[in-house]
Order: structure tokens, then sequence, then C-alpha cells
């Protein structure tokens, strides 16, 4: 762990994985009561990649992110009322209640929209920073993925042509090791970093449980961008604790309970940084108790909030075809 | 102002040179677009112009520049996209069909994608199966998209203005054997609407519906007809999507009869499309069922005596009219 990353900085991560976690955990709620249509896919596990990655990040810089995409939604800005309205399919959903779990966007913090097509916003993002040089904004874009979209071609064609053109854009691989109910050493031959390499890339691999280590990789690599270095590749190695989606619950031909347990006992992102936090005796259980309860009481009333809202008239269904 | 003649492809490296001149945020990202200009000279002398930032060559990569446009479109940029060959949109179609036909309706209409595809269409060049295809129905097929299928330099101006101002995504398809067709072009700015379909020809005996090339193809038969006493109203939709269906329809209730002609393969193409538009719109006035005429549903051979059999020609719209018209 570092120690020049402040405490108040600690804890605002410390908070942003907090509300991620209990989002989540409201969204198998909900999923589970059938309150909400469609595919869940948790990101429960995971926070320390999202949160540590967007610290690192200015507002108006750009995110694109993937169907596991309700963390990085989040730790970009998006505020849970919201977030829960547009999982409910409700007008007061930042797309209305058009996009759903797997296609929230919001430009005002940056988010350019989740994608349910896998490796399928490379481009986008890619694309995001070649207009961000071409503007000469400062602006930087980070595209989120897992491990499974790593054998998508669309990601080597666009990481050719953003190191060709020096394009600030960082390719942040979530490397949960699973794709789908497949793990990836059955999908995937070499090195995942390795790729990345082969095109004279800049490419780090951290711990993605650790979000000081993710956070302070990210920093350098937004730097170098912004000062025109070019492009990155940041492995975040991670795990999910949950299925693939809300219905994957007997997991057991894919991947084993004593594996699971592990991740969640020794590995979790918030027991590793409240643990630090902690040990340093930079703040004590009460403060973090508190954050949790804080963070609970605003989801919990974005539920509300979701679960009280009006689904979107009618006359809506063919409005915004065309811009 | 007076009138010249330019061909085809002049007419869209004029309309492109406009934009870019007017908006500094257009810009050309493509395969040898450059120096080369595209292997059928469409953009020389752009890149002289406007230089390495704004006419930019690509690695072999259409799904990736594509997606690039994609969000460069949705960023600020107003990005022209050059596919070389209408073929390869199978290879961009996740970009096409599910990023950037769906960004704006997908996010609630908070995102934009003001983006233009350019691409070919169009057989009889002996370029074989592979480059030679009219797909221009694949991308008629989905919602958040326009397309746009110029038949004279006029019209491939015009259009091409309007679909670089548009704040959607435009597939610009332009059929290879007419980028040396010349026609008349104001130097005077014109614009022309998407969604309006031209009177090629007026006549009231029958209605050839007809498209890109096939539009050229539909005049040569109407001259024909003309010489057996029949008078054929040759309309040109200029974009599939979205579609004048009122035109159609009103020049087949004033004709009673119709002919649908266009270069894309007949089965579950863009000419079954028109058919049963002029079929709903018009039922009662007709006084024969709507034909439709389209590239033989095979893959183009190289063969020339081949090739030839595969689209439609002038003598097989006249013969196909005539009998229509009981002649
Ligand atoms: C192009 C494409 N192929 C297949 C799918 C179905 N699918 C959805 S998620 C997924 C696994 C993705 O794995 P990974 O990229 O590692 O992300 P993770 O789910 O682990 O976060 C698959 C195969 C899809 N949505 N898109």
């Amino acid at each position: 762990m570092t120690d020049h990353i402040d405490l108040e900085q600690s804890l605002h991560m410390y908070q942003q994985m907090a509300k991620i976690r209990a989002f989540e955990e409201q969204v198998n709620e909900l999923y589970k009561g059938a309150k909400m249509p469609g595919l869940a896919h948790l990101y429960t596990g995971e926070e320390a990649v999202a949160v540590g990655v967007c610290e690192a990040l200015q507002r108006d810089d750009y995110i694109t992110s993937t169907h596991r995409g309700h963390g990085h939604c989040l730790a970009k800005g998006a505020r849970v009322d919201r977030m829960f309205a547009e999982l409910l399919g409700k007008e007061a959903g930042y797309c209305r209640g058009k996009g759903g779990s797997m296609h929230i966007a919001d430009p005002d913090s940056g988010n350019l929209g989740a994608n349910a097509i896998v490796g399928g916003s490379a481009g986008i993002a890619t694309g995001a920073a070649m207009s961000a040089k071409m503007r000469g904004s400062g602006q930087v874009a980070v595209c989120f993925f897992g491990d499974g979209a790593m054998n998508q071609g669309l990601l080597y064609e666009v990481m050719n042509m953003a190191q060709l053109w020096k394009l600030p854009v960082i390719y942040v691989c979530e490397n949960n090791l699973y794709n789908e109910y497949t793990h990836n050493n059955e999908t995937t031959a070499g090195e995942l970093s390795a790729r990345a390499r082969a095109f004279g890339m800049c490419a780090e691999i951290v711990d993605g449980q650790d979000v000081h280590a993710v956070y302070v990789a990210m920093q350098r690599l937004v730097e170098r961008a912004r000062r025109g270095q070019g492009p990155a590749f940041l492995q975040c190695d991670t795990y999910r604790y949950y299925g693939h989606h809300v219905g994957d619950i007997n997991r057991a031909y894919y991947r084993s309970k004593e594996e699971e347990l592990e991740w969640r006992t020794n590995r979790d992102p918030l027991k590793i940084l409240g643990n630090w936090l902690i040990g340093n005796s930079l703040t004590d259980q009460s403060v973090l108790e508190r954050i949790e309860a804080d963070v609970n009481a605003e989801v919990e009333s974005g539920v509300a909030f979701a679960l009280d809202a009006p689904y979107p008239d009618v006359s809506e269904v063919d409005e915004d075809v065309y811009a | 102002m007076p009138d010249r003649e330019l061909t085809f492809a002049e007419a869209i490296r004029e309309a492109l040179a406009e934009e870019m001149r007017r908006d500094p945020r257009v810009f050309i990202l493509g395969e040898d677009v450059a120096e080369a200009g595209t292997p059928f000279k469409v953009l020389s002398g752009l890149f002289e112009e406007f230089g390495k930032d704004r006419v930019i060559d690509t690695p072999i990569s259409e799904p990736g520049f594509s997606g690039i446009g994609v969000g460069a479109a949705m960023t600020g940029m107003r990005p022209v996209v050059d596919i070389m060959f209408g073929d390869f949109l199978g290879l961009v179609m996740d970009q096409v069909a599910n990023q950037a036909a769906k960004v704006h309706y997908m996010s609630g209409g908070k995102l934009r994608v003001p983006m233009v595809f350019r691409t070919t269409m169009g057989a009889t060049r002996r370029s074989a199966a592979q480059h030679s295809q009219s797909l221009h129905a694949w991308v008629s097929h989905i919602p958040g998209l326009k397309v746009a299928i110029p038949s004279t330099p006029y019209d491939a101006k015009g259009l091409m203005k309007t679909a670089i101002r548009d704040e959607n995504p435009v597939v610009f398809f332009e059929d290879k054997m007419m980028y040396k067709l010349k026609g008349i072009v104001p130097t005077d700015e014109y614009t022309i609407p998407f969604g309006v379909a031209d009177i090629k020809r007026a006549g009231d005996d029958i209605t050839l519906v007809a498209t890109s090339s096939m539009v050229q193809v539909a005049l040569g038969a109407a001259e024909m007809l003309k010489e057996i006493g029949i008078r054929a109203e040759v309309i040109d939709p200029r974009t599939t999507l979205p579609l004048d269906k009122h035109t159609l329809v009103e020049s087949a209730k004033k004709t009673s009869r119709a002919i649908v002609i266009d270069e894309g393969y007949e089965q579950y193409g863009v000419t079954a499309e028109i058919a049963s538009v002029i079929a709903d719109g018009a039922f009662y006035y007709l006084d024969a069922p709507v034909k439709r005429m389209g590239a033989l549903d095979v893959p183009v051979p190289f063969s020339p005596v081949l090739e030839d059999l595969t689209v439609p020609t002038e003598q097989s719209v006249f013969e196909m009219a005539k009998m229509l018209c009981g002649k």
C-alpha cells in the first residue's frame, strides 16, 4: 500500500466501493423478487477496479462500460436513484428506461454507455480519445472490458491505431478469470498483457482487489496519456463473487465453492482497504460503519424512488430513433 | 451562377471539400484515403487541401476505424468513414447496426452519432462475388440509420452535404459504375433533404421506381417505351431510409401500374419494401400487381457473360413494362 494517498481520499474510495456493494446487493434482491426485468450481471467483488480507475479521472474524462457495468457508472459519478430507475425501466432512469442494466449512459459524468456486445465499445472509447486529441481538450478515455473480451478482434484493431496515433485511451481489462461459464485458461492463449505489449503499448498488471494499487497505476497511466505519450493497458486481476448473471446459481461445474470463499474471505477489496486504514491507525471501525450506514440509506431511498417512479408514457416508444 | 458538368465522383469530392471548409469538425477516416484518394480516386486532392489531420489513412481494420468513427461522432466530431467496398459492410455490421444505429435511442436521446459511412455498391465491373454486391437493403433494415443511394452527380452532391450535416448515422452508397457519369451540378450552394423522392421523368402510363444506377436504366427503358406509346414516370426515392412513401403511392395512383427496380438482391430486398408500400397505399388504383426487378439471387459471377445476366437492363425493364401495360 502506498501511504501518499491521504485519508480523505481513502475514505472516499471506501465509500464508493461500499456504495457499489450495497447497490448490487439491492439489485440482487430486486431481481430475485421479480421486480427487475431483464438480466442482471453483478459487479460485487470487483469494486476496487472501477473505483481505483475512476478516482484517477476527472468528471469530463470518458468511460465506456460493459454488461457488468453498474460499478463503472456509479464510480464515474452516476446517481443511485436514477440508476435504479433505469434498471426498472422507469422514465426517471438515465436513459428514460430505454437502455436498462446493460446500456446505462450518462454523458454528464462522461459515461458514453455500457455495451452488451462483448468488446463492442473498444472502438467508441478509442474514437472518444481520438476526438479529445483532435479537439485538444486534454480529456482521456477509459475502456472497461473483461478478460473474455480480450479474444475479440476489434480490440486489437483499435489498440493498433491508438498506439500508432498516440491516442489518450486506457484499456482496462478486468480479469475475473471467467468468460461467462468458462475459465480463461480454456479460452485465452498466452499472457493477456503480452498482447498489448506486442503493439509496443505500455502495459501494467495490478492487484485488482487493492484499490490503492489500481488508483496509483491508473494515475500514472492517465498522466502519461494527458502528456501525449499515448495509450496504455491496465490488467486488473479480480473476481466476481456471484454468478455470471443473477440466475447463475449452480456454478460447481465451472468453479469451486472453496475458490469463491477464498476470494470473499481473504481478497475482499473493502476488507483490504478497511484493514489497512485501521491497521495504520488512520481511522477506526466506527468511521467505516458510518460510511456503510450512509450508503445503505442512500441505496434504500434510491430503490424506493425507483419503485415509486412512473414508467415512460407509451408514446415514447418511437421517440429518439433519430436525433 | 453558371451550371457545370461534373462527374459523380467529382460531385462527391466537392461536397466533402465544401463541408470540410465549412465545419472544422468534419474529417475523413479510411484506407488509402489520403495521398491515394481511394482506389476510385474519389477523394483526390482533399489530402492536399486539408492535410493529414483531417484526411486520415487507417490500417486495414474496417471494424476498428468504423468504431473509432462512432466514438468520435459521439464526442463532438463529424467523421466520414470510408468503407472501400460495400461488401466489407459484413465486417463492420456490429459498429453500424449495434453501435451507431442504437446509441441515440438506447441513451434515451442523450447521445448522438453524427457520422457518415461512405461505401460502394453495383455490379458489372467484373469484380466478382466479394466486390460487387449492393447491400443497401441490409442497412435499410435497421432503425436509427439513414441510407442514401444517389443516382446523379447533382443528387450525390446535395445528399452528401445533407448526410454530413445530419445528426444521425448515415450510410451513403455510391455505385462504382457511376463514378464517371456526368451531370449538371450548380456552383451555388444547395442541399437535398432526405426522404424526398425525385421525379426524374414524368409520365402517366406506368411508374418505374428506380434507385441508384437503375435510374439510368429506367430512363433508358422509358425512352424505349415512348417509341411504342407508353409514357413512363421514373421516380427515384434517393434515400431508402427515410423512404418517401407519399410520392411513390401518388405516382402509382396516377399511373395504376408500377415496377420497382433496384440493384440489390431481389429476395427480401428494397424492391419488396417499396412494392409493399405501393400495394398498400394504391391498392384500389392498381390495374396490375406491382412488379419487382432486382439482382439475380446468386453470388455475382465473374464471367462477363454471366455477370451481365444478374442485373436488370433497359431491355428487361422495357419488356416487363410492356407486358404490364398489355402491349
Ligand atoms: C459479442 C458477444 N458475444 C457473446 C456475448 C454473450 N456474453 C455476454 S457476457 C459474456 C462473457 C464475457 O466475459 P468477460 O468479457 O470476461 O466479462 P465478465 O462477464 O467476466 O465481466 C458473454 C459470452 C455477448 N454479449 N456479446
